[in-house]
């Protein structure tokens, strides 16, 4: 799923593998789509992904912001969700006490 | 069309370029010829980036990394580091003034460290939901290339050349196979996906299959173009909804596309694929029972040869591989046999896929190259042991693989070398287990899993493996004898050598392994009727230290068989009579105070 395709200053992917979900991502995406309905916010695009990797650790998110990498946020909470929207997406401050890592991994 | 691994995108701005981005350009490329990185990295002009004042500026994509004040001095240390070896640089980066990043990078953290995702490229960057987006990565390229302009021979060759072995277990090199199928005579050839992963504890294809199901389709389409396949099947467990709706999506996209059907890419090649849901056995892994299931006869191994190269699905010729070698196909096909095979060790080529799960701090899907040691995984990508425990062993393989101990930590990991430690590579499954685990306990319960499991056409197995179990499980209750030992070794030869499909081939291996490694628990078990790690219930028993426990009633309260009694502000105590051994009380006293012996 995909809420406000095309261009947007930020990009937030929930991490929807079966861990993720089972993690709780289902309640992290509602939360999220809750924080983009008020006030309503137009240029953020919100997505899914698969698996990140560290199942241990999820429900885990990352939110890119147009031009810098990409932050990955790990052990996610409604609550947690709410202040990295607040914060990170809306405003370009990474929460740090939520973040995991910043950049991506080594492919190929 | 080319691609790169990296864009190092500099600034070509009239400030930059006045303080020299032009010269180094020239020695960004100079370095990059000089590590022969030349086709994997792309030097790009861009314009004025707007931060003049600490040009010439240069931002590395796609790891985002921006680089400041560069000088021609700094570019061989740059390169070597960052582009080479994937440190990036600290003291050129760019550091706000009043606000320096608390947040580690990716790469600082030792769970990604280690890990080089070649399968896994696109995991938890793509919307699996999304053809466009798997195009957008490079996806479906290879395809193009292979269908405009690579022959039949010219794919299989690459394949061979970059050493690709079969990721389902048994590491039968992949080109070999194709190359096996595609010389059979007969007009209609099959190609199969084998997803029928049952290991427990392992969820590599299901991962896969999730984040980036394209990924499998382009493989099978390259795979079916080489060995002249018309069909394919996907088989796949029906317990894995999650991935069967991403394929399915995926499928219908394809299509929509033209990337299945008829005339794909206006090359003239049909190719199609369809699903067929496994009900989830075990047996089905072995491609002969997964032939016998797909064509709706019971899954039963049956004798090879003829393999199903030769005759396979309906008796057509047949390539089977599994999801995570199909996923590997189009990154060989892409950038080349020679770029694959410089990755891994000199028999096991390219990355593994591991699902590390068990007594580890971060449980999760890791993708390394091969020859990776079992140090690295538990310790660096793992995290280590949480609760401060002790390591014990390392059960690889699922239940056809076994258990390595700590004195082979430093083991590097390829199919040779984990079958010379009597396990396997298997498809990936690695449990870590730790001190408080009994061996004995893990060998019982693979022996459970694998006596349910078989599907028992060979008596070896069908027989074999349940009286392993019942001698195991006796072992356990403490009514083991000195001399089941020397049975259970001759019966473990005996399933080995009187089965005729891996399953009950490999099914003595949890057993022997922890024999091999772990003798002396066995041995505590049946002289001593003690259990080391504490595990087996018939041999223990739970006590309170009177001289620690202060009273809190906390075990009194919880325990569900009423088996701790006391007065208030007195040393508890344990009714060995009405105790079931749950270990709730010692899970829940704060003061280690609940023993077990």
């Amino acid at each position: 799923m995909s809420l406000r395709e095309g261009a947007g200053h930020a990009k937030v992917t929930v991490h929807m593998g079966t861990c993720g979900i089972a993690a709780g991502a289902r309640k992290i995406m509602s939360a999220l789509i809750r924080c983009m309905d008020d006030p309503a916010v137009m240029d953020v695009i919100v997505t899914t992904s698969g698996c990140a990797g560290l199942c241990s650790r999820e429900p885990m998110m990352t939110v890119e912001i147009a031009g810098k990498a990409p932050v990955k946020y790990a052990d996610l909470t409604e609550d947690k969700v709410k202040r990295i929207f607040a914060e990170h997406v809306l405003q370009g401050k990474i929460v740090a006490d939520c973040a995991l890592a910043i950049g991506s991994e080594q492919t190929l | 069309m080319k691609s790169y691994r990296t864009h190092l995108m500099l600034c070509a701005g009239t400030g930059c370029v006045s303080n020299g981005s032009y010269r180094i350009k020239a020695a960004l490329e100079r370095e990059l010829v000089k590590h022969s990185l030349q086709d994997e990295i792309a030097v790009v002009m861009t314009g004025c980036n707007g931060f003049c004042a600490q040009g010439p500026v240069m931002t590395v994509l796609p790891d985002g990394i921006f680089y400041q004040l560069l000088t021609e001095q700094d570019i061989p240390h740059l390169v070597e580091e960052h582009i080479l070896k994937g440190r990036p640089v600290q003291r050129l980066m760019y550091t706000p003034p009043a606000e320096k990043s608390p947040v580690p990078k990716m790469s600082d953290i030792g769970f990604f460290q280690k890990q080089r995702l070649i399968a896994l490229r696109n995991r938890g960057l793509i919307d699996p939901e999304k053809i466009e987006e798997y195009i957008g990565r490079g996806g479906y390229q290879a395809l193009a290339k292979a269908l405009t302009s690579m022959s039949r021979e010219e794919i299989i060759q690459e394949m061979k050349a970059s050493g690709l072995r079969g990721r389902g277990g048994a590491g039968f090199p992949t080109g070999l196979k194709w190359e096996l199928t595609a010389k059979q005579p007969g007009q209609e050839k099959f190609i199969v996906c084998n997803g029928d992963e049952g290991d427990p504890g392992a969820f590599m294809d299901r991962s896969i299959v999730e984040s980036d199901p394209h990924s499998v389709l382009e493989g099978m389409l390259i795979g079916a173009k080489a060995i002249g396949a018309s069909h394919g099947f996907v088989y796949i467990r029906q317990e894995y909804p999650l991935a069967l709706e991403r394929l399915n999506l995926a499928l219908g996209q394809a299509r929509d596309y033209g990337l299945l059907g008829t005339d794909i890419l206006g090359t003239g090649f049909n190719f199609d694929i369809s699903i067929h849901r496994g009900a989830g056995a075990f047996v089905c892994g072995e491609e002969t029972s997964l032939i016998g299931s797909l064509e709706g006869r019971p899954p039963e191994p049956r004798i090879r040869p003829p393999f199903p190269a030769e005759s396979g699905v309906w008796g057509k010729p047949t390539c089977i591989n599994n999801v995570e070698t199909w996923a590997t196909v189009p990154e060989i096909i892409d950038r080349g046999a020679a770029w694959f095979s410089k990755i891994g060790t000199e028999t096991s080529k390219g990355t593994k896929v591991f699902s590390l799960v068990g007594k580890v701090k971060n449980t999760g899907l890791v993708e390394v190259p091969m020859g990776i040691t079992l140090r690295e995984m538990v310790y660096d990508i793992g995290g280590g042991i949480p609760g401060d425990r002790e390591f014990k062993a390392v059960q690889t393989g699922g239940p056809s693989g076994g258990c390595i101990p700590a004195s082979l930590l430093d083991l590097p990991i390829d199919y040779e070398r984990l079958t010379e430690a009597g396990s396997i590579m298997g498809s990936g499954g690695m449990i870590v287990l730790d001190e408080d685990t009994c061996m004995v306990d893990v060998a019982r319960y693979f022996l459970d899993f694998l006596r349910d499991e078989s599907c028992g056409k060979c008596t070896a197995c069908r027989e074999g493996v349940d009286v392993m179990y019942q001698i195991v499980s006796d072992i356990c209750a403490g009514k083991g004898k000195e001399e089941h030992l020397p049975l259970l070794e001759e019966l473990g030869q005996a399933v080995k050598d009187g089965s005729m499909c891996a399953l009950g081939g490999t099914a003595p291996n949890p057993l022997m392994s922890t024999l091999r490694y772990f003798r002396e628990e066995y041995e505590a078990h049946i002289r001593e009727h003690r259990c080391p790690a504490g595990v087996c219930k018939a041999l223990i028993t739970y006590r309170i230290d009177p001289a620690k426990c202060k009273a809190c009633l906390v075990c009194n309260k919880n325990c569900p068989a009423e088996a701790i009694s006391g007065e208030k502000k007195k040393p508890q105590k344990i009714d060995p009579e009405k105790c079931v051994k749950c270990g709730v009380c010692r899970d829940m006293c704060k003061f280690e105070a609940v023993t077990v012996q």
